[in-house]
């Protein structure tokens, strides 16, 4: 971002990487399966690199409004010194506190999920799918809590699924009902409390019962989450879990 | 008819019955108030329409449970119609009358006692069904109710029923008089014979005492709902009135922290000034919520019009995976302790004495509020619109704010962030490291 601002141009929209696509590797995957769909589509996007940092989503949820407060106001200077007014990202938390929590606190950004803006990016003519590696499969989706329940995304990342040609195959809960991955609220950064199972063998099991080809999931935490619960099942190594910006990336062969 | 004593003793007894129900309304209410403020006001054509929906409606009690969802309707239909026919009866039981719509309505009035007691037959096939769904073959969501919640479920289904019957066996009694103003009905009628072979003495003695068994039951209801899961009767319209409207996943930001942090990040303010002449220095205010009254009045509201119903723990994945956090029982230890709280005022003349006791520890415990995953799955379920998340997370800002009681692996999380912006320890200035990666 600093480059191109230095060179002079603006970029029409900030992709924003979040910390799990800038750091982990499997969610570097996300993010870069991601940029060649930008790329492809010609969109004209920017990411801030060094200068991006966590949104606060995880201090806060775990109960820290003095980090989070202090995250957000730094990241909504830095948005706002590079005049940022339309933001994409990968991780449905980041996208949550983007869209919901800064406003109040002076941030007020267009934010967009990535599985709605690929889906603009097909309706628009942009890019283009066309039969592919995932016709005919079977796959499903898991709802990220943080998109679905939290903010009422049930349908973009059901379309996409759609137009690989692949069969959708739901959960039985599913939706609004869905059941979390367990990453939530902060839970990503440390053990379960003790009980009976883990929430993500509980959700992968789900999963598992509608006999699918493929997880498909929207959340880079999620993604963890459905990948050691498919460790732990007899699905080992036969179940990939992709998220859908990598599926549509690999169905336009990029 | 003609007034007498009957109606006085039905006046006194109807004035005392709505006293007594006055006076723990307001003590309720009372309680409600020690929570903070709150604007629920904003936005209020949404809110009505919200409530005609999801109270009135009963949209989210048929959504996903079928079978509950139907006979609650049947017994909230047959709540809200044949209070109608109550209104006759307090009528006639304050002006010495006997069944005083009789005559204006005509043939619309056996019409619509008819209906009545067809309800009254629904009301009491849907009773059954709970009583067998809490008792017999119990549904998972109540297995875990013990002590008075679970008395408390089959009383108020006991006390319908009984009620119910009363209001059929009072027309069954009527249909066999020579005197009887309408009728015979439907039901009663069928269930007339009966009574057949009693004399009209003894019939009309039996007609008063069911007449007062259903009204002076319907006074006693009402009387026992504060103590009860069964205010949400009332409760249920403003609770979802107040509701929360924004995005499930929004968070509130804490003003007061926000200040602070303004304050820290303003290169121009002087941490140490002295507060402008004529300001009140206030008390800093708790971040969180230790105890009942650090919450707001609406969470405060919220445990009184919890159903009990159990469709958040239901869904709850910590819940479900074993772990010891159930969404109802942070709004019963909320419901509870506000009533411990209230009963403390009471007896210490209106103010508040300690007694060293809080939610947090001596009703919740650390553990449950740990377990939570913020999914938001408890609030998409209840039926009335309660919140438990927004309880959960403020009395974890409590034991983060205040006491830093997160556990290691949490605090590790937040100083990473704090060091170097992201919740794993990896250097900030490698965060465009992917950019060149194959
Ligand atoms: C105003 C008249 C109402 C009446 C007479 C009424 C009556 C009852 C009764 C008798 C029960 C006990 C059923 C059982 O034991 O399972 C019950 C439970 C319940 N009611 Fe109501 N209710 C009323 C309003 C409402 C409203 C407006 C709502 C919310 C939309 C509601 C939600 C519930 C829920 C969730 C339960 C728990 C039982 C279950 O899960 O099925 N009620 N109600
Ligand atoms: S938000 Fe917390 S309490 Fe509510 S259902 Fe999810 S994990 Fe359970
Ligand atoms: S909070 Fe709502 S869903 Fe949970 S028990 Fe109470 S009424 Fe039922």
């Amino acid at each position: 971002m600093a480059e191109l601002m230095a060179s002079g141009a603006k970029p029409d929209v900030l992709f924003w990487v979040g910390c799990a696509g800038s750091f982990d590797d499997r969610a570097k995957k996300i993010t870069k399966a991601f940029v060649k769909i930008l790329n492809k589509a010609g969109v004209n996007f920017a990411v801030l690199g060094a200068e991006e940092s966590c949104t606060g989503d995880p201090a806060k949820r775990a109960g820290n409004e003095f980090l989070f407060m202090m995250q957000a106001m730094a990241n909504i200077q830095v948005l706002d010194a590079y005049e940022v007014t339309q933001i994409v990202t990968t991780c449905p938390h980041c996208f949550n506190t983007l869209a919901n929590e800064y406003p109040e606190l002076g941030g007020k950004y267009k934010v967009m999920h990535h599985t709605t803006f690929i889906n603009n990016l097909l309706k628009d003519g942009k890019i283009s799918i066309s039969g592919g590696p995932y016709k005919g499969k079977r796959i499903t989706y898991h709802d990220p809590c943080y998109l679905g329940r939290a903010n009422g995304i049930y349908e973009a990342p059901r379309e996409l699924i759609q137009k690989l040609d692949a069969e959708l195959v739901e959960m039985r809960r599913c939706k609004s009902n869905g059941l979390c991955c367990g990453a939530g609220g902060a839970q990503m950064f440390k053990e379960p409390e003790p009980g009976k199972k883990d929430i993500n063998v509980e959700r992968t099991e789900e999963a598992i019962e509608t006999k699918p080809d493929v997880i498909a999931a929207g959340c880079p935490f999620c993604n963890t989450m459905m990948t050691d619960g498919v460790k732990n099942s007899e699905r080992e190594g036969s179940l990939p879990v992709l998220d859908l910006a990598e599926l549509i990336a690999e169905a336009q062969d990029l | 008819m003609h007034f007498g004593i009957q109606n006085i003793i039905f006046i006194v007894v109807l004035i005392a019955a709505f006293a007594l129900f006055g006076r723990s309304f307001s003590k309720i209410w009372r309680n409600i108030k020690l929570g903070k403020d709150k604007n629920r006001s904003d936005r209020k054509s949404e809110r009505w329409a919200l409530m005609t929906r999801v109270a009135f409606g009963q949209s989210k009690m048929v959504k996903r449970r079928a079978v509950a969802g139907f006979f609650h309707v049947v017994i909230y239909a047959g709540f809200l119609l044949i209070n109608i026919e109550v209104a006759e009866i307090l009528i006639d039981g304050i002006f010495g009358t006997h069944r005083i719509f009789a005559e204006p309505l005509g043939g619309l009035y056996d019409v619509a006692i008819n209906f009545f007691e067809i309800l009254a037959v629904l009301v009491i096939i849907a009773c059954l069904v709970f009583l067998y769904r809490r008792n017999v073959s119990v549904v998972p969501r109540f297995k875990d109710l013990t002590g008075w919640a679970k008395k408390d479920g089959n009383n108020i289904l006991i006390i319908e029923l009984v009620l119910m019957t009363a209001l059929l066996l009072l027309g069954a009694v009527e249909a066999n008089l020579p005197d009887a103003k309408a009728g015979p009905w439907l039901i009663s009628g069928m269930l007339a014979p009966m009574f057949s072979g009693f004399s009209v003495e003894s019939l009309h003695t039996m007609e008063r005492i069911f007449w007062w068994a259903h009204i002076v039951g319907i006074l006693a209801f009402l009387n026992y709902l504060p103590y009860s899961k069964h205010f949400h009767i009332i409760l249920a319209f403003p609770n979802v009135w107040y509701s929360k409207l924004e995005p499930k996943g929004q968070f509130t930001n804490m003003e007061s922290v926000k200040k602070e942090v303004e304050l820290m990040m303003d290169p121009n303010a002087d941490p140490f000034a002295a507060p402008p002449e004529g300001t009140e220095v206030a008390t800093p205010e708790r971040f969180g919520a230790k105890d009942v009254m650090d919450l707001n009045w609406v969470q405060l509201m919220n445990s009184y019009a919890c159903t009990e119903c159990g469709r958040c723990t239901d869904s709850c994945p910590a819940n479900q995976t074993g772990k010891k956090l159930s969404p109802r029982k942070i709004m019963m230890d909320t419901r509870d302790r506000l009533e411990e709280v209230g009963k403390n005022i009471d007896a210490n003349k209106g103010e508040f004495k300690e007694d060293g006791k809080t939610l947090i520890d001596d009703f919740i415990t650390r553990e449950e509020l740990w377990a939570c995953t913020t999914c938001n799955a408890c609030t998409e379920a209840c039926p009335v619109n309660i919140d438990p998340l927004s309880i959960i997370m403020d009395m974890r800002r409590y034991l983060v704010m205040e006491e830093s009681a997160a556990n290691q692996a949490l605090n590790g999380m937040m100083s990473n962030i704090e060091n170097n912006g992201a919740p794993w320890a990896y250097p900030a200035a490698d965060r465009g490291n992917w950019i060149n990666e194959a």
